[in-house]
């Protein structure tokens, strides 16, 4: 890390004792792309957290920097945001923490990141925030790009017109980080400056307000008056209180606000006259610029955009196959290694269960840390702005914006990270619908079924002369789901009711050179939240799956076996004739072991399942056996393929080769094959809609931070699976 | 500093010489004069336009919308879209 002492001499700054005993709760705030996060991951490295702020929905993280040799801080990361008036929900988690000095997160001060290009803006809310009276210091980041733009800043009068310390940095090198953390260590005073004081004519109403709920700031208590109805911690008595009152002084807040800004910004203009020079040495347009014109050009721009898409798939589905595949390999080895050595119920439940569920979830990181890799490239370069630039007109007839086109793409590879991925989307709806649709992407997972399906009932023949007609089965399989995608998006556009509107007012970041560090940080978090989340609920369902597919009800397992091998030995002259031949002939063994599996997994309690929904699925063309595959593949699609190996007697390490020739071979009632053409693309379609993924659940609960969207998203999507396999048995048979 | 067109005869006044930044050429610069949507001028004097300020279209989508625009001096760009720029009127 580059550090520079001669800047903390520079501001006249001494190391201070340590001082308290709970380490100090410094908040971190500033606009997107002020370098917020650079100079958080500076601060505090690996020894960052992701959790929840108290009672809100949205993320927080926080973590600590060592600022002196004794002296211990921690650092809590806030949304970025262009002032203290909330938009997004984001945005609602700081003036909730900010308003209430009682709330266990309340900061002893905060660090107010602003970018020195762009002075006038950034100034906007650190004023506000200085008006409430918040001890604060100036991070004043990316001086060199300012330097170089001939934008000349008077530091020591800047300082003294503000009434905070500002320390000149550059988060991205670590420049400067040295002296803020001198400063940090102090315990700092409220800065005697006043930017913007309310209106003569507001003050009845604040003092009575300030007097209420015994607040010490003028400012504070308009913002009371401001935004009552969505401050989480005011009890419903405060907020009528405020209703009553405001009504009463005849409070017009939206009028009160642009007055507000108006006047900061003049006064902003005035100070920023006395203190920044600006001497423009060159007249070309910036680098950025010049980029801009080639990255969204009309044609160029979308041809670039789909190279770098063909590279990321590139890198989830090939590249990222040997990784998963030593994984793959290396649980079941640990597994075999498992069973060879122990035995017992409780060993086949921690094989069979457990670590069958865990390499489930374990399978998904090199894909899930490459995708966030590529996209956190992309992020940090300041590409992805212009890639929802690109799209919004496109998304936008759908209830979609340009931001949701990345969720869709990384739903594609799994929808997990997807979802994960939609929290960069700031209005609400656009945000639930983009949540609610990723799911209906053809993901990574839906690949197995549908090559074993579409094989066994698609000819390997050449289409119109050039397509291979399986390709374009597979092909429509995609395509029906991204359809589907968009058709429920533009279906819950009209059904969905939003307070906020949709904007897409954003800031383009300078296009500059990822910082590695940040990218490292973002895989890791991203692997370490997916693993924790999805796997305890993978692994969860699995064990039940496990026990549900191996216990029965009463003794009927155990009654269908020995009727089993009644049967078999009927063959036989004597037992010893029957071992005698076992012996000889090893095949049979493994043969009639698969039989004795399927035996039992018939009358296990899914099996009885399977037998109970029979009656449901009929009308889609499905016996019992695909009613228990149907039934264990809800909690992951994947494990269709497994469940329809075992309940067709094949051995698990059966190619698929085998196990087309099991599934040819399957007759119905009648004799005739069982998989027939309407049987299997039924069979396909319920695939490309059916909600059969545990994990995608629970982040969506995660992300929503309610039961309803995971429960509507599970509804809707096995319904519409339904209602199509239905469609297309009926149709085709 | 006007922010708003209250008066509805002033609108419909000047709706057929008005321009706003959605009408701006590419590569022109205008002044923004005033905000016509109150809920949108929020948003967009948070982001900096300021009645005052210098904003230039560098840009459309390939598809004509969002437009991008430069702010300022200082140089940096907002993306908005097309219905969004039509609310920031320009000074004559």
């Amino acid at each position: 890390m580059l550090s520079n002492p001669s800047t903390a001499e520079a501001v006249g700054l001494h190391t201070g004792p340590a001082a308290g005993a709970r380490p100090m709760r410094i908040a971190l705030i500033g606009n997107p792309n002020s370098g917020k996060t650079s100079l958080f991951n500076q601060l505090t490295g690996l020894n960052q957290k992701v959790g929840n702020f108290p009672g809100v929905t949205v993320d927080r993280k926080s973590g600590f920097a060592q600022l002196t040799a004794t002296q211990r801080a921690e650092i809590v990361d806030l949304p970025g945001t262009y002032s203290l008036y909330p938009k997004s929900l984001d945005e609602k988690v700081i003036t909730d923490l900010l308003y209430d000095r009682t709330s266990a997160s309340y900061p002893d001060f905060v660090v107010v990141t602003v970018d020195a290009n762009n002075l006038r803006r950034s100034l906007l809310l650190f004023t506000q925030l200085g008006d409430l009276g918040l001890p604060a210091v100036l991070a004043l980041n990316m001086m060199d790009v300012a330097e170089r733009h001939g934008v000349n800043i008077d530091l020591p009068a800047l300082e003294r017109e503000l009434g905070v310390p500002i320390i000149p940095m550059n988060a991205r090198k670590g420049i400067g980080v040295a002296a803020l953390k001198i400063v940090m260590a102090q315990r700092l005073d409220a800065p005697p400056v006043r930017c913007w004081q309310p209106d003569e004519k507001l003050l009845p109403l604040v003092r009575q307000i300030r007097y209420y709920f015994d607040l010490h700031n003028d400012y504070l208590a308009l913002h009371y008056a401001q935004q009552f109805r969505q401050i989480g911690f005011l009890s419903a008595d405060d907020k009528a209180y405020l209703q009553e009152l405001t009504q009463k002084y005849g409070f017009d807040a939206t009028a009160q606000q642009a007055a507000e800004t108006i006047a900061r910004y003049a006064r902003i203009n005035e100070i920023l006259l006395e203190t920044v020079t600006v001497t423009r040495t060159e007249t070309r347009e910036p680098v950025s610029n010049r980029i801009d014109r080639v990255l969204t050009h009309r044609v160029g721009g979308y041809l670039i955009f789909l190279a770098i898409l063909f590279l990321l798939f590139q890198a989830i589905f090939a590249w990222a196959q040997y990784p998963m595949d030593w994984i793959d390999q290396g649980i079941s080895a640990l597994s075999a290694t498992i069973q060879e050595n122990f035995h017992g119920p409780l060993i086949r439940l921690l094989t069979e269960g457990v670590l069958a569920g865990l390499g489930g979830v374990l399978i998904f990181i090199p894909q899930i840390a490459l995708l966030f890799g590529f996209l956190a490239v992309l992020e940090e370069t300041g590409y992805m702005a212009r890639v929802t630039f690109l799209m919004d007109k496109l998304m936008r007839p759908f209830g979609l914006s340009g931001k949701s086109v990345v969720p869709l793409i990384s739903g594609l590879a799994c929808a997990v990270p997807a979802i994960m991925g939609a929290r960069t989307i700031e209005s609400w709806k656009d945000r639930m619908i983009t949540i609610f649709v990723t799911p209906l992407m053809s993901c990574s997972a839906r690949i197995p079924v549908y090559t074993v399906l579409v094989a066994l009932v698609v000819p390997d023949e050449a289409a119109w002369g050039i397509f291979n007609l399986r390709g374009v089965a597979l092909m429509s399989l995609y395509l029906l789901g991204l359809f589907s995608a968009l058709a429920s998006a533009w279906v819950l556009k009209k059904v969905l009711k939003a307070r906020e509107r949709s904007y897409f007012i954003m800031e383009f970041p300078v296009y500059q050179w990822p910082r590695w560090k940040n990218v490292g940080l973002t895989i890791y978090q991203k692997v370490q939240a997916f693993v924790l989340q999805a796997g305890r609920v993978i692994v969860a369902i699995s064990v039940l799956l496990w026990v549900l597919a191996s216990y029965g009800p009463g003794n009927r397992q155990e009654e269908a076996v020995s009727q089993l091998m009644v049967r078999q030995n009927i063959g036989f002259s004597s037992p010893q004739a029957m071992a005698r031949y076992n012996q000889e002939h090893p095949e049979y063994k493994e043969e009639l072991a698969r039989r004795v599996a399927s035996a039992r997994l018939e009358n296990s309690y899914a099996g009885t399942f399977g037998h109970l929904i029979e009656p449901a699925i009929r009308p889609l063309g499905y016996d019992w056996k695909i009613g228990i595959a149907l039934l264990t593949s809800f909690a992951a699609r994947e494990v269709f393929v497994g469940t329809i190996s075992t309940i067709y007697s094949v051995g698990q390490d059966a190619d698929m080769g085998t196990l087309q020739q099991k599934l040819q071979a399957e007759k119905d009632a009648n004799g005739q094959p069982f998989f027939t053409t309407a049987r299997a693309f039924s069979l396909l379609v319920f695939y490309v809609f059916a909600m059969q993924c545990m994990s995608t659940l629970a982040v969506t609960y995660r992300e929503t931070k309610n039961w309803r969207w995971p429960l509507a998203q599970l509804l809707y999507m096995t319904g519409l699976a339904y209602v199509a396999a239905f469609a297309v048995y009926q149709v085709l048979s | 500093m006007a922010l708003f067109r209250r008066s509805p005869q002033q609108v419909a006044a000047s709706a057929a010489t008005r321009r706003t930044a959605k009408d701006l050429r590419l590569g022109e610069t205008g002044t923004i004069c005033c905000l016509e949507d109150p809920e949108m001028a929020l948003k967009l004097l948070e982001m900096g336009c300021v009645p005052g300020v210098k904003v230039r279209l560098s840009g459309r989508a390939p598809l004509g919308d969002p437009l991008m625009l430069v702010l300022g001096d200082q140089e940096y760009t907002l993306s908005v879209r097309a219905n969004e720029a039509a609310t920031i009127l320009l000074k004559e």
